[in-house]
C-alpha cells in the first residue's frame, strides 16, 4: 500500500479529522485549537497539491472507497459501477489545490480575528467541514455523494455565516442563506433521484454513458443547472450572496469565495460531462451565457451604490462570477463544431478557469484585506475610513495589488485571464466581449473608489491610534498575495500545465466517462 | 396496485412545500414548507425503489421473486439525517432572529437591503 494512491481520500480524511478532533482538542486550550487549524488546513492544501502533481504527470485518479474496483460483476455478466467512488481529474485537481491553499491562508488569517470572540473550537469544527464539503464536491464521482458534500459545505456556512449571532443583522443573513441554499439542494436530491430513477446509477460517469436526454433527464438537468447556479450567485439568483458574504467573519468570507465555486464547479460538470450532448450544448451554453452577462453588469451596477465595505466586495464577486460562466458558456457554445473549438473554444475554457484561480486568490485577499482594516478601525463603513495607509502601510499595499488584479490592470493576473475571455468571446460576438470591456472598466473605478476613500486622503483624528494587524494575519494575506504574484509573472507555465489541462478535461467528455466505464463496464 | 398515485403525492407534498417557502410571511412556517419539501424528495426516493410485489432485498431473505431497491431506501436514510441538521439548525435561527428582531415576520426583518 502507497500512500499516493490515497491521496484522494487523505484530502477528505484530513479536514474531516478536523472538525471532529477540535471540539475534544478545545477541552484542553484555547492554543491548542489555534494550532490545530492552520497546521492541519496546511497539510490539506499539501495533500491538494501532491494530488494534482500526481494527475498532472499519470492522468486521472480514480479511487474506489472500500474496495478495490468501482463496479460489481454478476454472474450473468452484467456489471454497474455501484461503489462511491472519487473521481480526480485536472480540473477537479486544480480546483481542490486553489481552494485548500486559500482555505489555509484563511485559516492562518482567523486565529488572530477570532480571538476577540469565544467559541473558537467550533469555529474551527465549522471551518474544517466548511473546508471538507468544499474539497469533497470537487473529487466525487458519485451524484448521491455530491448532494452530501453540497449539504455538508451548506449546514457548514450556515453556521459560519451567523456566527457572530449577536448581530441581527448576521442572523438575518443567516435565516436568508440557509432557507436559499436548502431549497437549492433539494433541487440536487430530486435532480439525483429522477437520473436514478431513469438509469439505475449514481456514478457520475455512468449516468454520463446513458444519458439520453427523455422527459426526466431533461427535468433532472433544469433542476441541477438552477440549483447550482444559485448556490453559485448567479444574477438572478443572487440575492442572498451579498447578505451571507458581508456578515459572515471575513476570513468565512474569504473562503466562501471558493465554495462558491465548487458549486460553479458542479455546473461546469453538469453542462459539459452530464448534459453535453450536441442536441442541448447551445442551449446550455447560451444560458451560461445570458447568466454570464447578467451577473457581470448587475454585479458591478449594484457594487457601485455599496458603502459598505464587504458587501461591495460581495457585488463585486458576483459579477467576477460572471466571466467565469461567460468563459465556459462561450466554450460550450463552440463545442459544437470540432474547428471553432480548437480556435477559440479551448481558449474561451482556459481564460474561465484561469479567472476562477486568479479569482479564489484577489478575492480571498481583498475580503481578508477588509476584515484587517475591520480588525484595527472597528468600522465597515467606507465613509468612517480615511488615511490609513499611514498606518497600516502592509495591508494597504496588499490590498492595492488585489484591487489591481480584480480591475484587470495589465501585469496582474486578472488581466490575462480576462484578456483571453475577451478574445474568445469577441470570436462569439463582439458583444459579449464590450460588456465584459464595460463591467472591468466600472469595476476599476469602484475599487478606485475604495482606495481613496479608505486609505488615502487626510488621517481622521479618531482613528490614529490605528495599528498594523497581527502577525499571523499578515502571514495569511501575503500567502495569497505571493500566489496572484506568482499567477501574475508566470502566464504562460501555469496555462500550460495546470489551466489548458483542466479546460481539455472539462472539455472531454468521453475521457470523463471512460475513467470509469472503460475496462469492461 | 398502486400506479402513479404515490408520485401524485410526492408532487402534490412538493407544491405545498413550496408554496409555504414563497407565500407565506412567518418564518415558523417557512422553515415548515421546507420540513414538508425535504419529505416529499424522501418519499420519492422511496417511491422510485418500490416494485410492486417485491421481496425484502437482503441476500439471505432473497427469493427469486422481484426485489424492492436497496439503494434508494439508504438514500433516503441519509437525507432524512441532513434534513434532520438542517431543521435543527433552522429551527435555532429563527428563535434568534425571533429574540433579535421580537417578530417573526419577514417584512419586518428586513435590515439588510440594497
Amino acid at each position: 500500500m502507497r500512500l499516493d494512491e490515497h491521496l484522494p481520500a487523505l484530502l477528505l480524511a484530513l479536514p474531516l479529522l478536523g472538525a471532529f478532533s477540535a471540539p475534544l482538542v478545545g477541552k484542553g486550550s484555547r492554543r491548542w485549537v489555534e494550532l490545530l487549524l492552520p497546521v492541519l488546513s496546511g497539510l490539506t492544501f499539501a495533500v491538494a497539491a501532491a494530488l494534482l502533481h500526481r494527475v498532472s504527470v499519470g492522468g486521472t485518479q480514480l479511487y474506489v472507497m472500500g474496495a478495490e474496483r468501482a463496479g460489481l460483476a454478476l454472474p450473468s455478466g452484467m456489471s454497474l459501477p455501484i461503489r462511491i467512488v472519487l473521481e480526480v481529474d485536472a480540473l477537479s485537481a486544480l480546483m481542490a489545490a486553489s481552494g485548500s491553499l486559500v482555505a489555509f491562508a484563511c485559516a492562518l488569517f482567523a486565529v488572530p480575528y477570532m480571538r476577540r470572540f469565544s467559541g473558537f473550537d467550533k469555529f474551527a469544527s465549522l471551518y474544517f467541514l466548511l473546508v471538507a464539503g468544499m474539497l469533497g464536491m470537487e473529487v466525487t464521482g458519485d451524484l448521491f455523494n455530491f448532494f452530501v458534500f453540497l449539504e455538508i459545505a451548506s449546514v457548514a456556512s450556515y453556521g459560519l455565516v451567523a456566527f457572530w449571532r449577536d448581530r441581527p443583522e448576521a442572523i438575518e443573513a443567516g435565516l436568508k442563506y440557509t432557507v436559499v441554499s436548502t431549497v437549492a439542494a433539494l433541487m440536487v436530491l430530486f435532480a439525483a433521484g429522477f437520473l436514478y430513477g431513469n438509469h439505475g446509477v449514481l456514478n457520475m460517469a455512468a449516468i454520463a454513458s446513458r444519458v439520453d436526454l427523455g422527459v426526466a433527464d431533461k427535468v433532472a438537468m433544469a433542476l441541477l443547472f438552477g440549483s447550482l447556479a444559485m448556490k453559485a450567485g448567479a444574477v438572478p439568483m443572487h440575492m442572498w450572496l451579498p447578505d451571507a458574504y458581508g456578515e459572515a467573519p471575513s476570513c468565512v468570507s474569504a473562503l466562501l469565495v471558493s465554495v462558491s465555486q465548487a458549486s460553479l464547479y458542479g455546473l461546469f460538470r453538469t453542462s459539459f460531462s452530464l448534459f453535453g450532448l450536441p442536441r442541448v450544448a447551445p442551449l446550455l451554453g447560451w444560458g451560461l451565457v445570458v447568466l454570464g452577462l447578467l451577473s457581470m453588469f448587475v454585479g458591478v451596477t449594484m457594487a457601485i451604490v455599496q458603502k459598505e465595505i464587504k458587501r461591495l466586495m460581495a457585488y463585486h464577486a458576483i459579477s467576477q462570477t460572471g466571466y467565469m460562466l461567460l468563459g465556459v458558456g462561450v466554450g460550450l457554445v463552440a463545442s459544437l463544431s470540432p474547428a471553432r473549438m480548437e480556435s477559440f473554444g479551448l481558449v474561451a475554457i482556459g481564460g474561465a478557469l484561469y479567472h476562477v484561480i486568479n479569482h479564489a486568490m484577489y478575492k480571498g485577499l481583498l475580503f481578508l484585506t477588509a476584515g484587517a482594516v475591520y480588525y484595527s478601525a472597528g468600522t465597515r463603513m467606507l465613509d468612517q475610513m480615511g488615511g490609513l495607509a499611514r498606518n497600516m502601510p502592509k495591508t494597504a499595499s496588499l490590498f492595492a495589488l488585489a484591487a489591481a488584479a480584480i480591475a484587470g490592470l495589465p501585469p496582474v493576473n486578472g488581466f490575462t485571464s480576462k484578456l483571453l475571455i475577451y478574445q474568445s468571446s469577441y470570436a462569439l460576438s463582439p458583444f459579449l466581449a464590450a460588456v465584459g470591456m464595460i463591467t472591468s472598466v466600472l469595476t476599476l473605478a469602484s475599487f478606485v473608489k475604495i482606495f481613496q476613500s479608505a486609505f488615502l486622503g487626510p488621517a481622521l483624528p479618531e482613528l490614529s491610534e490605528v495599528r498594523e494587524v497581527p502577525a499571523p494575519m499578515l502571514a495569511g494575506m501575503a500567502l495569497l498575495a505571493l500566489a496572484i504574484a506568482g499567477l501574475s509573472l508566470l502566464p504562460g507555465p501555469v496555462l500550460e500545465h495546470m489551466v489548458m489541462p483542466a479546460a481539455r478535461a472539462l472539455a472531454d467528455r468521453g475521457a470523463y466517462i471512460a475513467a470509469v466505464m472503460g475496462g469492461g463496464m | 396496485m398502486t400506479g402513479s398515485m404515490p408520485y401524485v403525492a410526492v408532487a402534490v407534498l412538493f407544491l405545498c412545500g413550496l408554496y409555504m417557502v414563497l407565500f407565506e410571511h412567518n418564518l415558523f412556517k417557512i422553515a415548515l414548507g421546507i420540513t414538508v419539501m425535504e419529505a416529499s424528495a424522501n418519499l420519492f426516493l422511496v417511491v422510485l425503489g418500490y416494485r410492486s410485489g417485491g421481496g425484502i432485498p437482503v441476500y439471505t431473505l432473497a427469493s427469486r421473486e422481484a426485489m424492492v431497491l436497496p439503494t434508494p431506501q439508504a438514500l433516503t436514510l441519509t437525507a432524512i439525517v441532513i434534513g434532520l441538521a438542517t431543521t435543527a439548525l433552522l429551527l435555532s435561527l429563527v428563535v434568534w432572529a425571533y429574540r433579535h428582531y421580537g417578530t417573526l415576520d419577514i417584512q419586518q426583518i428586513r435590515r439588510l437591503r440594497g
